[in-house]
C-alpha cells in the first residue's frame, strides 16, 4: 500500500459518515480474505477518526450513559418530499389587512350581564344562547304572520351555509396553490350538472348491464319496440328520461337551473364560441332559407310556372 | 362534512379525518421543513435466487424499526422501463417510503438489486448492482456479546478514489449513506455506538460492502480503541446500470430550508459584581382566562374537610381502642 497517500479523511460528524479519497488497491490481492482484511483495516481507520472527534465533544452524563450532542451533518442528502408551500391568504385575511383589523384574543369566561355571574362563551351553560331567549320583541318592520324563533334559526342555517360555501373556496384555492392542510381531503362527490365538464367514471357491472337500456332511450319511443336478445334484462326505467332541475333551489345551495342555462349562453356568447357554433355554416344555412323563402316553394326538380305566360293555343279552330 | 356546491357547480366534500389517530399519522406524512427518517421498501420481482432472497431478508433486518418489506412477487414492477415504476410510486405512496430495494434474478441479470429514490412519491434516481460473493449473517461465528442492536445508528465508512472519480460510484455512495444512515438525531447514546458499514471501492465498477460490530477498548485516553469484527453480510456488488436525476429535480430536491437562528436568551445578564442576573416579569392577571372552578362534587370544601374530620376520628379512635387494650 502507498505510504505517500494524504492521511486527511472527509469526515461527517453528524451522519457519523468517513471518506477516504486517497486509497487505491496497488497491487492485486493475492486472496480473498487479504483483500477482506485489507477493507477492515481501512475501516478501523475511519472509525477510529470520527471516534476521535466524536468522544472529544463535551458530552453530559445520564442514566444510559455518556450523551453527546452531535453538529448538524454536513453531507448534503436530497429531501424526501418537497418543502411546504406557503398557504395564499383567505378571503377574511385579505380583507382584515386591507381594513387594519387585528386579531383578538377571545376570553373563555365573560361576564354576563342578566345573572351576574361569570360564564363560559362555548359549551354548557354559555353566554348569549340562542336557546335561552324566551321572549323576541316584536318590531315594527314585522310581518304579523312570522314566527321569530324560526327566523332566527334560518338566518342561522343561511349565515352557516355561507360560511361553509366560504371556506370550500378557500380550501379550493389553498390546494390550486399546492398548499392544502395536510389533514384536508377534497373530493369530488355527485355528477355535475349538465354544461359542466363530466367527470370520468369506472363504468361498474350495473352500468355495462344497463347498456342496452341505455342505448334504447335514443329511439323515439324509448326503447318499447326494440327487439330483445335472449336473457337480457328489461331496462330500469323504461320510457324516454328526462333529468329536470329544481326550480326552487336548495339552502345555500346553486340554482342549477339558472346555472343550466347560464352555461350555455355564456358558451355561445364567450370568446370561444366559434369553436363550439361553426358562424360559417350557421351564416350558410341562413342565406339558403332565405334564398328559398324568396323563390317561393322552389325546387329544382318542380318546373317554375309563370302566370304571365299563356299556354301555346292547342286546336283552337276545330 | 356536508356537501358544498363551488363556483364550477360541481359537487365538493370537505374531508377531514374522523379520529385524532388518523390525523397524527397524516401530520407525519405531510411535507415538512425538518424531515422524518426515510423508510425503506423491500421487495422483490417476479424470480428471485436464494442470494437475493437472502439479501433483502438480512437488509430488513439491519434495518428493522426503518424498513418494510413486501413478501409477495410483483410481475410489473421494471424500474428501468418508463411505464414500470407506477406500482412503485403507489406503494411509496401507501408505506410512505422513499428509498426501495427491489431485488430479481434473470439470466441476463443473475442477482440483481436495484437501489431507488423517490421524491415526492416519484421516482427520483436508481442505480443497478449485482451480488456477487455473498457471505450471509449467518455465516459469522463471533461473541454473541458484541452482536449490533437492532436500530441502532451505525458509522458508515467509504474507502477508494473511485467514490470521487467515478460517476456511478458517486452516487451509490450517496444512495448507501441515504439508505444506512437511519434517523438524523441530535443527541447520541456514546455507549449504543456498535455497529459500522465499510464500503471499499475495489475497482471502478465493483464495491465491496461488509456490516462490523464495534469493540471498544480501552487506551490511555478518553477516546478508546476501535476493533471491528466482521459479523455479514457480506457482499460484492458489481454497477450494471443506473440513472441520474433530472438536473431541475436534483436541484430542487436539494434546496434546504434556512437553518434556525440561534436563539438569544433573553433576560439573563451578567454582571461583574453580582454574577449572573435575570428580570423576573410577572404577567397581569387576566380574570377572563381564569379556568372555571372545579364543582365537581368530591372535591368541594365541605366533603374534603368533612373527610379529613372523619379520619381524624378514625384515627382517635383507633387509638383509643389501642390505648384500652
Amino acid at each position: 500500500m502507498d505510504m505517500e497517500t494524504d492521511q486527511i479523511y472527509q469526515i461527517d460528524v453528524g451522519n457519523l459518515l468517513a471518506f477516504n479519497p486517497n486509497h487505491r488497491f496497488s497491487s492485486a490481492p493475492s486472496s480473498r480474505e487479504e483483500l477482506v482484511k485489507e477493507c477492515v483495516t481501512e475501516g478501523t481507520k475511519l472509525v477510529q477518526a470520527i471516534a476521535d472527534t466524536l468522544f472529544n465533544l463535551p458530552s453530559t452524563e445520564t442514566n444510559d450513559g455518556p450523551l453527546v450532542q452531535l453538529p448538524p451533518p454536513s453531507t448534503k442528502l436530497p429531501r424526501e418530499k418537497h418543502l411546504p408551500r406557503p398557504k395564499p391568504p383567505t378571503k377574511w385575511e385579505e380583507f382584515a389587512l386591507k381594513k387594519g383589523i387585528q386579531k383578538r384574543k377571545k376570553d373563555k369566561i365573560v361576564y354576563d350581564e342578566t345573572t351576574d355571574k361569570f360564564k363560559r362563551r362555548h359549551g354548557y351553560d354559555r353566554v348569549n344562547d340562542d336557546n335561552d331567549i324566551p321572549i323576541i320583541e316584536a318590531k315594527a318592520s314585522d310581518e304579523p304572520g312570522e314566527d321569530p324563533f324560526a327566523k332566527r334559526l334560518d338566518d342561522k342555517k343561511k349565515r352557516v351555509g355561507k360560511q361553509e360555501k366560504n371556506r370550500l373556496e378557500n380550501l379550493k384555492s389553498a390546494a390550486k396553490a399546492g398548499a392544502l392542510p395536510s389533514h384536508v381531503q377534497l373530493a369530488v362527490t355527485g355528477l355535475p350538472i349538465s354544461g359542466t365538464k363530466a367527470q370520468p367514471k369506472k363504468i361498474g357491472k350495473e352500468a355495462l348491464g344497463d347498456v342496452a337500456g341505455l342505448a334504447a332511450t335514443s329511439t323515439a319511443s324509448g326503447g318499447k319496440f326494440d327487439k330483445k336478445l335472449p336473457g337480457e334484462k328489461p331496462p330500469k326505467k323504461q320510457g324516454k328520461h328526462h333529468k329536470y332541475l329544481p326550480v326552487v333551489p336548495r339552502y345555500g345551495w346553486v340554482d342549477e337551473e339558472k346555472e343550466q342555462t347560464n352555461k350555455v349562453l355564456g358558451k355561445l356568447l364567450s370568446k370561444h364560441s366559434h369553436e363550439i357554433l361553426n358562424v360559417g355554416k350557421a351564416i350558410n344555412m341562413y342565406n339558403d332559407k332565405k334564398e328559398k323563402k324568396k323563390s317561393g316553394r322552389s325546387d329544382k326538380l318542380k318546373a317554375k310556372k309563370d302566370i304571365t305566360k299563356k299556354k301555346p293555343y292547342a286546336n283552337k279552330a276545330n | 362534512m356536508g356537501q358544498v356546491a363551488g363556483k364550477s357547480s360541481v359537487m365538493m366534500e370537505i374531508r377531514t379525518p374522523k379520529t385524532h389517530k388518523a390525523k397524527r399519522v397524516l401530520e407525519k406524512r405531510a411535507p415538512k421543513l425538518v424531515e422524518n427518517g426515510k423508510k425503506t421498501l423491500i421487495l422483490h420481482g417476479t424470480k428471485t435466487s436464494a442470494t437475493v432472497s437472502s439479501v433483502l431478508m438480512e437488509l430488513y433486518r439491519l434495518k428493522k424499526g426503518g424498513a418494510i418489506k413486501y413478501s409477495r412477487r410483483n410481475e410489473n414492477i421494471r424500474p428501468f422501463e418508463s411505464g414500470g415504476e407506477t406500482s412503485l410510486e403507489f406503494f411509496s405512496l401507501k408505506t410512505d417510503c422513499s428509498i426501495f430495494v427491489y431485488g430479481s434474478h434473470s439470466k441476463k441479470r443473475p442477482d440483481n438489486l436495484v437501489l431507488g429514490r423517490m421524491y415526492d412519491h416519484h421516482v427520483y434516481d436508481l442505480i443497478e448492482v449485482g451480488i456477487e460473493n455473498f457471505k450471509s449473517l449467518l455465516s459469522f461465528s463471533y461473541d454473541k456479546k458484541i452482536a449490533p442492536h437492532e436500530g441502532s445508528k451505525p458509522f458508515i465508512c467509504f474507502t477508494g478514489e473511485g467514490f470521487e472519480n467515478v460517476q456511478e460510484l458517486k452516487q451509490l455512495k450517496e444512495v448507501l449513506t441515504d439508505l444506512f444512515r437511519g434517523e438524523v438525531v441530535e443527541n447520541l447514546n456514546l455507549t449504543g455506538l456498535d455497529r459500522a458499514y465499510i464500503c471499499t471501492a475495489v475497482s471502478p465498477a465493483k464495491v465491496f460492502l461488509t456490516h462490523c460490530a464495534i469493540k471498544l477498548k480501552k487506551s490511555g485516553t478518553i477516546v478508546p480503541r476501535i476493533e471491528l469484527v466482521e459479523v455479514g453480510p457480506s457482499m460484492d456488488l458489481v454497477i450494471r446500470r443506473n440513472r441520474f436525476p433530472n438536473e431541475g429535480l436534483r436541484k430542487e430536491a436539494m434546496k434546504s430550508s434556512k437553518d434556525k437562528p440561534k436563539k438569544k436568551v433573553k433576560n439573563v445578564d451578567q454582571d461583574d459584581v453580582l454574577g449572573k442576573l435575570g428580570r423576573v416579569y410577572i404577567p397581569e392577571q387576566e380574570v377572563g382566562k381564569i379556568p372555571l372552578p372545579d364543582k365537581s362534587k368530591g372535591v368541594k370544601r365541605e366533603r374534603r374537610e368533612g373527610k379529613v374530620k372523619k379520619n381524624k376520628e378514625e384515627g382517635s379512635a383507633s387509638k383509643k381502642l389501642k390505648e384500652s387494650e
